[in-house]
C-alpha cells in the first residue's frame, strides 16, 4: 500500500498531464482495454472467482463500459484497490474508471476532482456484531472496539455517530475487507461496520452467517456509484451514459435474452430504438459505434439482471432492490431519457 | 595544483574545455551540474502545472481543517474535532514512541544474541545462528503480519474472560488482562495528584506529577554520583574503598518513595466492563505486534553487528586480560566491549534508522503512526497527496537526522578514549 502512495503522488505529479484532460476514451481504444479499479475482493460485488475471472456487481459496470467501447466485454484489466489507494489510482490515471462501492459525497466530487456518472446502489452504513453479544441498537455500543475500513466515508461517519451520541467507541483501522473480517470474527473486534451491502456481502462467506446480526440503525446515506476523472467530459458522458442504458433497459424491459431479437430491427418503441441503435445516431454523438448500448446490455444483462445474478435475494448476499427499485416500483432508479 | 605554478604559455581557446585535461573534468562537472538542475527545474514546473490543470494547487491550509476522524492511540488529546495538523502530531508522537522502543529492546536483544552466538556452548551458538538467519532472511512486513495474526488469533478475546465459566482469566493477582486486543497493565495514579499545566498556548498539557517524578529521579541520581565519586577520591587517597551502594541506592529510593506518597501514589487495575477492560495501561494489540516484530528483526541484525564488534577486538587482548586474572565475564564487560563498541556504534546507527523507516509499516496492523494519520487518512480524505507525502518525508528526514546527530554524538565521545 505505502508504495502505491508514494508511486501515486509521483505519477499525479508527473504523469498527470497525460491523464487529466486529454482523451480517456482515444486511450482506451487505441490500447484495446479498460483499466478498471475495483476492490479488493468484495463477494457479489467485486472478486475473482475460483478460475480467477472477475465476478460481481460493481464488475459488471466495468465489464458493460467495456462492451460499450470495446465491443468485448471482457477486455477490462481489474486493478484491486483499497479504500485508500483508490482516488490515487484514479487521479494518476493508473484506472480509467473506479467502481468500487464508493460513495458520491460533495468533498469528492468538488475538492478530490472527481466525476461521479451516477449510483448504481444506494446503500446506508450498518453496524454488524455477533448474536452472543445480545446488542440490539447501535446505541448500546457504549466502549465497543469497532473494525472499520480507512480511507473510507465509513470512518467519518462512526466518528461523527458516537460523537452526537456521546458514547465512546475504540476504533481499530484496517486496510482491506478480508482483514477487517479476520479480525472480527477473532473477537479482536466487537462490531464491523461499513455500508449495509457490504456487511450483507461479508457475513455471506461466513462460516455460520446466523451467528451475527446486523443492527437496525443505518447512519448514513451512502450512493454508491462509479466515477471518473473530473476534466474529461467526454469520457464521462460514455461512463455515464452506459450506465443509464443498464438502468434503462431494465425499465424499458430489455434483457440479455431478448436483446438479440429486439436490436435486429426497429420495433415500435422509439425510445428503445434509439437506445439500440436502430433510430437515430445516439451512439455516433457519444463517439461510439451504434451498438454501444446492445453490447453493453448483452455483456451481463441489464441493471435488474445484474443485480439479481450477483447480490440479489437468491444469492447468497440476499439483497432485496429496496430502494434500488425502478421509480415505478417505489424505488429510486430513474434515468433521463435516451433522445 | 601543477597548473598554477606552469606560467601559461598559450592563449585559451573554446576546445580546451574538451581536449585539455586541466579543464575536461571541470566542464564535465559543469554540464552535469546544469543538466542535472534543469531536470530538477524540470520536474518542479512539470508537477506544479499539471497539479493546477487538475485544480490542485499545493497548499496546506487542509491541515487547519477538522480531521473528522478518530485516531486510537493518542498520547495527547484528541478527537475526531481536532485539525489534521494535530492527527499528524498524535501520529509523529507514535511513531516516535515505536521507534524508541524498538531501538532500546532490539539492542538489548541483539547485544545479547550476538555475544551468545560467539558462545562455546555448540547449542547455544547454533541456536542463536538459527534465530538470526530466520530474522533476517524473511522481510519484515510479514513478521509484522504474522505476528499480529499470532496475537489475533490465539490469545482470548475480552469475552471470553466473562461470566462464570470463563475460558480465559488475569494474572498477577487480577491485574493484567492478555487479550487478542492487547495487554491490559496496572497504570499509575495519583490521589493527591498535582495536575496538568497547559503549554503552547493551550495545544498540549504536561503532567504535573510526571515533571516532580523525573526531577526527583533527577536529583536521586545525581546525588547518587556525588556519593560514588566521594567513594572514589576516598579509595585514591586512602586505598580503601569505603561501602556506599546502600546509601546510593536510598539517595534515588527515599525522596522518591517521600514524593510518591505525598501525591498518594497507587495503581489502577484494568477491570472488564462492557465490551472492553477499563482502566489501567492499555497496550494495543498492533502496538506490541509491531513492536516485537521490528525489534526481533532488527536485533538480529545488531546481533551480526555486535559479533563483528567483538571479533575485531585482537584476541591478544583477551588473553592479556585472563593472565592477568580476570575472570571471562569481566573481560568481556570490561576489556572486550568497549573497545567493540567503536566497531559497533557507526553500523548500529544505520539500523535504528532502519527501524523507524521500517516502523512505517505500521499500517499493515493499523498502528497509527505518521503513515497511518497524515499520509494515510488526511492524504485519502483531502487528496493532498504531494502536501502530505512532502510533509511526511520531512517528517522521516528529521527524525533520522536526529537519530544520526545524538549516536555521532555518541560516537565521537567514544574515540575520545583512544590511544
Ligand atoms: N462507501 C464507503 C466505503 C467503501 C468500502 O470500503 N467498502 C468496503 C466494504 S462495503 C469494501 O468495498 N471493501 C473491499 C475491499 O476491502 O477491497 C466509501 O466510499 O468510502
Amino acid at each position: 500500500m505505502k508504495k502505491s502512495v508514494f508511486l501515486g503522488a509521483l505519477t499525479v505529479a508527473g504523469i498527470a498531464a497525460g491523464g487529466a484532460s486529454a482523451g480517456t476514451l482515444d486511450d482506451v481504444v487505441a490500447r484495446g482495454t479498460l483499466n478498471c479499479g475495483v476492490t479488493t475482493g468484495l463477494v457479489g460485488f467485486a472478486a475473482p472467482d475460483a478460475n480467477g475471472v472477475w465476478d460481481g456487481f460493481d464488475v459488471g459496470i466495468c465489464r458493460a463500459v467495456a462492451a460499450a467501447v470495446l465491443g468485448d466485454s471482457q477486455a477490462v484489466e481489474f486493478i484491486p484497490t483499497t479504500g485508500k489507494t483508490r482516488f490515487t489510482a484514479l487521479a494518476s490515471g493508473e484506472i480509467d474508471m473506479l467502481a468500487r462501492n464508493t460513495t458520491w459525497t460533495f468533498s469528492r466530487d468538488v475538492d478530490l476532482k472527481f466525476e461521479f456518472v451516477g449510483v448504481n446502489y444506494y446503500d446506508g452504513q450498518g453496524f454488524m456484531v455477533p448474536a452472543e453479544l445480545g446488542v440490539t441498537s447501535a446505541k448500546d455500543l457504549d466502549g465497543a472496539t469497532v473494525c472499520i475500513q480507512t480511507g473510507t466515508t465509513t470512518e467519518l461517519n462512526l466518528a461523527d455517530f458516537f460523537r452526537a451520541n456521546g458514547i465512546s467507541y475504540e476504533p481499530v483501522p484496517i486496510e482491506t475487507n478480508a482483514e477487517a473480517q479476520q479480525q472480527y470474527l477473532a473477537g479482536a473486534c466487537d462490531v464491523y461496520t461499513t455500508d449495509a451491502s457490504g456487511l450483507a456481502a461479508t457475513r455471506a462467506t461466513f462460516e455460520d452467517p446466523g451467528a451475527h446480526v446486523v443492527l437496525p440503525e443505518i447512519i448514513s446515506k451512502e450512493p454508491l456509484g462509479p466515477l471518473v476523472r473530473h476534466g474529461d467530459n467526454e469520457w464521462g458522458d460514455v461512463v455515464r451514459w452506459t450506465l443509464n442504458a443498464l438502468i434503462s433497459a431494465e425499465e424499458l424491459g430489455v434483457t440479455s435474452a431478448n436483446i438479440g431479437e429486439m436490436s435486429m430491427e426497429a420495433g415500435n418503441n422509439p425510445e428503445i430504438n434509439r437506445l439500440l441503435g436502430t433510430e437515430g445516431n445516439l451512439g455516433e454523438m457519444l463517439g461510439l459505434s451504434a451498438d454501444w448500448a446492445k453490447n453493453a446490455i448483452a455483456a451481463g444483462g441489464n441493471y435488474g439482471e445484474l443485480f439479481e445474478g450477483n447480490i440479489g435475494e437468491n444469492t447468497p448476499v440476499g439483497l432485496s432492490r429496496g430502494l434500488n427499485a425502478q421509480w415505478t416500483d417505489g424505488g429510486l432508479l430513474y434515468t433521463p431519457p435516451f433522445r | 595544483m601543477t597548473t598554477l605554478t606552469e606560467p601559461p604559455k598559450e592563449t585559451f581557446r573554446l576546445s580546451m574545455l574538451i581536449y585539455d585535461t586541466r579543464y575536461r573534468s571541470l566542464t564535465i562537472q559543469v554540464v552535469a551540474l546544469i543538466g542535472f538542475l534543469v531536470l530538477i527545474g524540470w520536474l518542479i514546473n512539470n508537477t506544479m502545472t499539471n497539479l493546477e490543470t487538475l485544480g490542485k494547487e499545493p497548499n496546506f491550509r487542509f491541515l487547519w481543517e477538522p480531521a473528522g476522524y478518530d485516531i486510537n492511540q493518542r498520547l495527547l488529546d484528541y478527537t475526531s474535532q481536532s485539525p489534521h495538523i494535530r492527527a499528524a502530531v498524535i501520529g509523529v508522537l507514535n511513531t516516535l514512541v515505536i521507534a524508541v522502543m524498538g531501538c532500546i529492546t532490539a539492542t538489548i536483544i541483539g547485544v545479547i544474541v550476538g555475544v551468545l552466538r560467539l558462545s562455546k556452548n555448540w547449542i547455544v551458538s547454533r541456536l542463536m545462528a538459527v534465530y538470526v538467519e530466520t530474522f533476517r532472511n524473511v522481510p519484515v512486513l510479514l513478521w509484522i503480519v504474522f505476528t499480529m495474526a499470532i496475537l489475533i488469533e490465539t490469545l482470548p478475546a475480552p469475552r471470553a474472560f466473562r461470566g462464570d465459566n470463563a475460558t480465559a482469566s488475569m494474572l498477577l493477582d487480577n491485574s493484567v488482562a492478555i487479550t487478542n486486543r492487547g495487554v491490559y497493565i496496572p497504570e499509575p495514579l495519583f490521589s493527591r495528584g498535582l495536575g496538568d499545566i497547559p503549554v503552547f498556548w493551550g495545544t498540549f498539557e504536561i503532567s504535573l506529577d510526571l515533571m516532580a517524578v523525573i526531577a526527583v529521579l533527577i536529583a536521586g541520581f545525581y546525588a547518587s554520583k556525588r556519593i560514588r565519586m566521594r567513594a572514589d577520591s576516598i579509595q585514591e587517597a586512602t586505598g580503601e574503598r569505603p561501602t556506599v551502594w546502600y546509601q546510593r541506592i536510598a539517595a534515588v529510593v527515599v525522596p522518591l518513595g517521600v514524593l510518591l506518597y505525598a501525591l498518594g501514589f497507587y495503581l489502577g487495575y484494568p477491570e472488564l466492563k462492557g465490551f472492553n477492560f477499563t482502566g489501567g495501561t492499555y497496550l494495543r494489540n498492533s502496538l506490541i505486534a509491531l513492536w516485537l516484530a521490528l525489534s526481533l528483526y532488527t536485533a538480529a541484525f545488531i546481533a551480526e553487528i555486535v559479533r563483528a564488534g567483538i571479533l575485531a577486538v585482537s584476541h591478544g587482548q583477551t588473553e592479556a586480560a585472563a593472565a592477568l586474572g580476570i575472570r571471562p565475564n569481566r573481560i568481556m564487560r570490561l576489556v572486550v566491549l568497549p573497545q567493540a563498541m567503536r566497531v559497533i556504534i557507526p553500523p548500529l546507527i544505520s539500523n535504528y534508522l532502519n527501524l523507524t523507516k521500517n516502523s512505517s509499516l505500521a499500517i499493515a496492523v493499523g498502528y497509527m503512526d505518521i503513515t497511518g494519520t497524515l499520509m494515510g487518512i488526511t492524504l485519502n480524505q483531502t487528496g493532498r497527496e504531494l502536501e502530505t507525502v512532502l510533509l511526511g518525508m520531512l517528517i522521516y528526514l528529521t527524525i533520522s537526522l536526529s537519530i544520526s546527530t545524538v549516536m555521532n554524538w555518541y560516537n565521537n565521545r567514544l574515540k575520545l578514549v583512544e590511544r
